[in-house]
């Protein structure tokens, strides 16, 4: 029982299969996503290249004047290894005219508000290029919450949000993604120096032996103190399990009617497709 | 009697009916022109499966123009299918039709409705409460939708009934990564052969493909001789017209070197169930 035990052809065609069918299926055969350089999105514009042509697909990648250069260079990297049209779109001045009028915001506000500006020209793209938004949202982060709500978490299909960050390597190294972009420490990007691993205060490879015990095997914590995993470790994961699932949940509706949107009226989204 | 039976695994539109009888008319016709005797369909053919909300808009009744115009198909080659079935009191099943030569010759209810991980039936539909075998001109059949094959009690009702054909239409969405296959189709094969192995009788299994809402639906189709031998299989993930040649010959074969159904003992077992039934009661 391990997260790296997956037959990685078979989540191949799985996941190109989905990308092929769920976008087509609407009348739709163009894709846009961002592209930061990183390995999540990488993967994403690899398989959106082989489940629809690499000329169907859009990638943009939306540096702040703060971004590490090498973002951008890696991002052109896999656009040009994978043959994904390109283009970049930078969004200093529309944030740094934002907290012009918020000069004292934190890391973190300014961090979501780079998330929400990337969101809404990815949705803006959308329409303009006719083409559906895929989101780049591993299983790892989407459950500990680490992204932004109607950030970087928003999208239209996401093909890799049922898989971990370490099947997300695993994948990455199978489908030719260049080697620097799968080797390089994951980070949000968000200030010089910034790794995902050094914020979490843990390792990806650690946390999803531990998810994938407690998510997908459904294995009790009595059984995974057992196994070897720290007790006070296992609790914060599932605390932040537990407190960020509002991210993943469509807004609470106050129920007065008989037919309250997705409690008692409930559709497939895609209904007549 | 030998018998050429089409597997046809498609990919219906969520909701569609129209849309889903304009494609099966045309794997019927494709059946026939191929000189098909049979052509099975997946689980819901008409309507596709995640329909939640929507099973009251896509329900149909037997004396629907729907129906009728695949009764009428069945003039020329047997058909089996599964669809949404509205009833006079206004109640829904998940249901199977054999049809042949322009009758109905059984109507099927899905008995165990999945309520449990991605399924939800239960949720929006009656169940049914019957197994029956039935005649048919390629000898006796019995027919399971998805779920009820992996209720063991299902298939041994159906082959003590004398079925020695089951028919298996099914919706089994791919999930688990580890194996060659998702492991919901490795699990289906192993339940499909060795039920036939068990009972010595032939399983015909339809699986659709596609997907709704992420889930994919995994195909691999497949016709099973009595031993558990899988004589053919569609592809995986793809549509597909599966052909399979049935002959009565293996069948009798089997059923003479592997006797079990003959010497099963239908009255330790209704004395053994009508024991623990009473257990259970007091």
């Amino acid at each position: 029982m391990a997260v790296s035990n997956a037959n990685i052809e078979l989540l191949r065609k799985l996941l190109v299969g989905f990308v092929r069918d769920e976008v087509r299926k609407v009348g739709i055969n163009k894709v846009v996503l961002g592209l930061s350089g990183g390995i999540d999105s990488a993967l994403v514009a690899f398989i959106a290249a082989e489940a629809l042509g690499p000329e169907n697909v859009h990638a943009i990648c939306m540096p702040y004047k703060s971004s590490n250069p090498e973002s951008e260079t890696h991002a052109r990297l896999v656009a040009t290894a994978c043959g994904v049209n390109f283009s970049v779109v930078p969004i200093t001045a529309m944030v740094d005219a934002y907290f012009d009028m918020f000069p004292d915001a934190d890391n973190m506000r300014r961090g979501n508000k780079m998330a929400r500006e990337r969101m809404t020209i990815l949705f803006d793209h959308s329409a303009l290029l006719r083409a559906l938004v895929l989101g780049t949202s591993n299983k790892t982060e989407l459950l500990l919450g680490y992204g932004t709500l109607y950030g970087d978490m928003a999208s239209a299909l996401n093909p890799i949000g049922d898989i971990y960050k370490t099947q997300v390597w695993q994948l990455s190294a199978v489908m030719g993604i260049p080697v620097e972009v799968i080797e390089k420490q994951p980070s949000a990007d968000l200030w010089a120096g910034q790794t995902d691993e050094e914020e979490l205060g843990f390792s990806y490879r650690q946390v999803d032996e531990l998810l994938y015990r407690m998510v997908d095997q459904r294995v009790t914590k009595p059984e995974l103190v057992a196994n070897g995993f720290d007790r006070e470790f296992i609790d914060s994961i599932y605390t932040k399990i537990q407190n960020s699932h509002f991210k993943r949940r469509l807004p609470v509706i106050a129920k007065v009617s008989n037919r309250t949107i997705d409690r008692d009226f409930r559709y497939a989204r895609d209904w007549g497709k | 009697m030998d018998f050429t039976a089409v597997l046809a695994q498609i990919k219906p539109k969520l909701g569609c009916i129209a849309d889903n009888l304009v494609l099966i008319e045309n794997q019927i016709i494709k059946a026939r022109e191929a000189g098909a005797d049979l052509i099975v369909f997946p689980e819901l053919a008409l309507s596709g499966y995640f329909l939640k909300d929507l099973v009251p808009e896509v329900a149909l009744r037997i004396d629907s123009p729907e129906i009728q115009k695949l009764i009428e198909f069945s003039r020329d080659i047997s058909i089996a299918i599964g669809f949404v079935e509205e009833t006079d009191d206004f109640h829904f099943f998940n249901s199977a039709l054999y049809l042949e030569d322009g009758e109905i010759r059984h109507l099927h209810r899905k008995v165990y409705l999945p309520t449990y991980g991605l399924f939800d039936e239960q949720r929006y539909l009656a169940h049914g409460t019957s197994f029956r075998a039935f005649d048919t001109k390629f000898g006796r059949f019995g027919m399971l939708i998805c779920e009820d094959m992996w209720h063991l009690s299902a298939s041994y009702i159906l082959a003590m009934d004398g079925a020695t054909t089951l028919l298996c239409l099914s919706s089994s969405p791919s999930r688990g990564i580890e194996g060659d296959s998702p492991g919901s189709a490795s699990s289906w094969q192993k339940l499909t052969s060795t039920t036939a192995l068990f009972l010595n009788s032939r399983v015909l299994y339809c699986n659709r493909v596609g997907f709704e809402d992420g889930v994919n639906f995994w195909g691999g189709s497949e016709y099973i001789a009595p031993s558990g031998e899988s004589i053919v299989r569609g592809t995986l993930f793809e549509e597909d017209f599966i052909t399979a040649w049935v002959d009565e010959g293996s069948l009798r074969r089997e059923r003479i070197f592997s006797p079990m159904m003959r010497d099963e003992n239908l009255f330790v077992t209704m004395q053994e169930l009508g024991r623990i039934a009473g257990e259970r009661g007091r």
